[in-house]
């Protein structure tokens, strides 16, 4: 495909800062009509690669194509075709529901007649016909957020970014706003979306892993897991969970166990190794010796973030 | 067990919440929570923003009192011995008011002047407590110019100061980047390893799979209470994963489908809640194909702590 057929094309795209790198040598693709998820560290590049996706940075080298516009020739071109919705939404709590439309709507220059119809669509794809005469500030976090999506969509854009869209938001919620993304992705518009959150990550069709300017891992959340995670998970269900975790904790650190990894997670410890077929005998011996009973262990699968921490290590 | 896990064992729940209450004016943000949590365990508070869990975390903290009922932390009643429970807690609040223009070693000084950290035992303390957030090599940082993480390890450090029995996280990794969020957790592991009760409170709920048992909090009332196992085998049925091709086709092939009971979208990979998996799989086959949809992947997976929650609320909303 070449660079048009995307919504967002980059190329070695970096962007320093006197010496440091915080954007080095970037290439990903996003599809149009796709979902995207771009998942990091503050510091790690995410927020400066997004600037310059949105015209507000020069990119030091490399490209980045937004929409078929080069972002560093023709910034202002970019923005009249994106929608951002931002980390703190952005609404004016005291206006209306109705009032941050309008405000929002005339800012991106749409006329009378348009600006109508399509705070009408808003409303409804939000679920807040009736109640545009509501202050922004007695609406709850769900309400919020639909209508901050709603203010970022007003002018059709056919691309929107989103940061942290989801952040503390009760789970039903959360699912009835992706459905919103869903649906938006399936008449077209692309959607780029940042976010800190694993649980969010699995929504996106295709991911990104920053990390330190770099991209780490990519590809669809699931086949992220299945093939990218470096080494295996190990599970196991000991009778003391806390003891076990120290034992093996101090094995590790003595060098009498050699793996990359042990967490507690509630009553189960995982452990990551290269070949966990190799360690699940020292791990059963070490903890008996301990006076532990291992308990079950199998292979399970890694998580994103068991993933993601793989590839950084 | 060890020997200090056994004696803990025999004293009983070191928090103990009976028809614990709270209301602002009409609200009422914490209804009659009856709870124990016992010594030594990480206890997780899960639930969306507005569900109770800063109240409940400040009601045993002692920060605030209670409308009606009562709370007990280590043995001591939270409104008539409130000053009792300050040395055995530490109460890390979801916005920590570090302050930003000291330096991490005057911000850890500032907390052990308050919590009356005696100058022998002090020096080594602090020493101990920059080593464990890793940020040793950081001590002249002022705190306003720390990242998101490290800010929230700096948090937790000052909490530690007076060695408490007890921690109350509210929402401790909000916001916070994976990597920091993982060494937060591998230090609240640690913790644990050394007998600490925790008690943290997440929206997170990958973060509640960590927990010994969770409690499942919404609009002030405590749904369900148990180990993340227990939690996630309440659903009634089972998930069935397929990857689809079209998507939205297969979305709606299935969402009205007779006991289909739930179907949502991951990305590129469609779960179905259904009563009895191998008994259904069939009929949605059928549907799928009589959609035109390509299935290229179906397996039957572990429901997750969201789907559980989810089921719930909707139950308790039927």
């Amino acid at each position: 495909m070449a660079a048009n057929d995307f919504a967002i094309h980059t190329d070695n795209l970096t962007k320093r800062f006197g010496n440091f790198y915080a954007v080095d040598g970037v290439t990903f693709n996003v599809r149009r009509g796709s979902i995207f998820g771009f998942l990091g560290p503050n510091g790690a590049g995410k927020t400066t690669t997004m600037r310059v996706l949105l015209g507000l940075l020069a990119p030091t080298s490399g490209r980045a194509v937004v929409l078929g516009y080069d972002v560093a020739r023709r910034p202002r071109a970019v923005k009249k075709r994106i929608g951002y919705m931002s980390q703190r939404f952005s609404l004016y709590d005291d206006l209306t529901v109705g009032e941050n439309l309008r405000f929002y709507g005339r800012t991106y220059g749409l006329d009378n007649d348009r600006l109508r119809q399509r705070i009408q669509f808003v409303l409804e794809m939000a679920d807040l016909v009736g109640r545009d005469r509501q202050h922004a500030r007695e609406l709850s976090g769900g309400w919020r957020q639909r209508l901050a999506l709603g203010a970022a969509i007003l002018h059709e854009p056919e691309l929107v970014f989103l940061d942290e869209p989801t952040a503390g938001v009760d789970p039903v919620s959360r699912r009835a706003f992706w459905e919103l993304l869903y649906r938006l992705a399936n008449g077209g518009t692309t959607i780029f979306v940042t976010t800190h959150y694993m649980d969010e990550a699995e929504h996106c069709q295709e991911l990104a892993f920053i990390h330190a300017g770099k991209i780490v891992a990519q590809g669809a959340p699931d086949l992220i897991k299945t093939t990218l995670m470096k080494g295996q998970v190990l599970e196991i269900s000991p009778d003391q969970p806390a003891e076990a975790m120290r034992l093996l904790k101090v094995a590790r650190a003595e060098g009498r166990l050699k793996v990359d990894d042990v967490a507690l997670y509630g009553a189960q410890a995982h452990i990551v190794a290269p070949d966990v077929g190799r360690v699940m005998e020292t791990i059963a011996h070490l903890l008996q010796a301990g006076g532990v009973e291992p308990g079950q262990m199998d292979v399970i699968s890694p998580s994103l973030e068991d993933v993601f921490l793989s590839c950084i290590r | 067990m060890t020997k200090s896990e056994e004696q803990r064992a025999k004293n009983g729940p070191i928090i103990c919440a009976d028809k614990l209450t709270r209301a602002f004016g009409k609200t009422v943000a914490l209804q009659e929570l009856d709870l124990r949590i016992e010594p030594g365990e990480i206890f997780g508070l899960v639930g969306p923003d507005g569900a109770g869990k800063t109240t409940a975390l400040r009601l045993m903290a002692a920060v605030m009192r209670p409308t009606l009922g009562r709370v007990r932390v280590s043995g001591f009643d939270s409104v008539k011995q409130a000053e009792s429970i300050r040395p055995h807690v530490g109460y890390m609040p979801q916005r920590f008011s570090l302050y930003p223009d000291l330096n991490v070693l005057e911000n850890l000084c500032f907390y052990a002047d308050i919590f009356s950290v005696n100058d022998g035992e002090r020096q080594k303390r602090i020493e101990q407590l920059l080593a464990f957030a890793n940020l040793t090599h950081f001590t002249d940082r002022r705190a306003g110019q720390l990242s998101g993480g490290m800010q929230k390890k700096l948090a937790l450090a000052c909490t530690l100061i007076h060695r408490p029995d007890v921690l109350l996280l509210d929402e401790p990794t909000t916001g916070v980047d994976p990597v920091s969020r993982r060494e937060f957790w591998d230090i609240l592991t640690d913790l644990h390893i050394s007998g600490t009760t925790i008690v943290v409170s997440t929206p997170y709920m990958d973060e509640a799979e960590r927990c010994n048992r969770v409690g499942l909090l919404f609009k002030g009332t405590l749904i369900e209470c148990g180990t993340p196992a227990s939690v996630k085998a309440k659903i009634q049925g089972q998930v069935i994963e397929l990857r689809p091709e079209p998507m939205a086709r297969a979305q709606e092939a299935l969402a009205h489908q007779p006991d289909v009971l739930e179907v949502q979208v991951y990305g590129d990979l469609l779960h179905v809640l259904v009563d009895d998996a191998y008994q259904r799989m069939p009929q949605l086959k059928a549907a799928l194909e009589a959609a035109g949809v390509q299935v290229n992947r179906l397996r039957v997976i572990q429901p997750r702590m969201e789907e559980a929650f989810i089921s719930l609320i909707h139950r308790l909303q039927q």
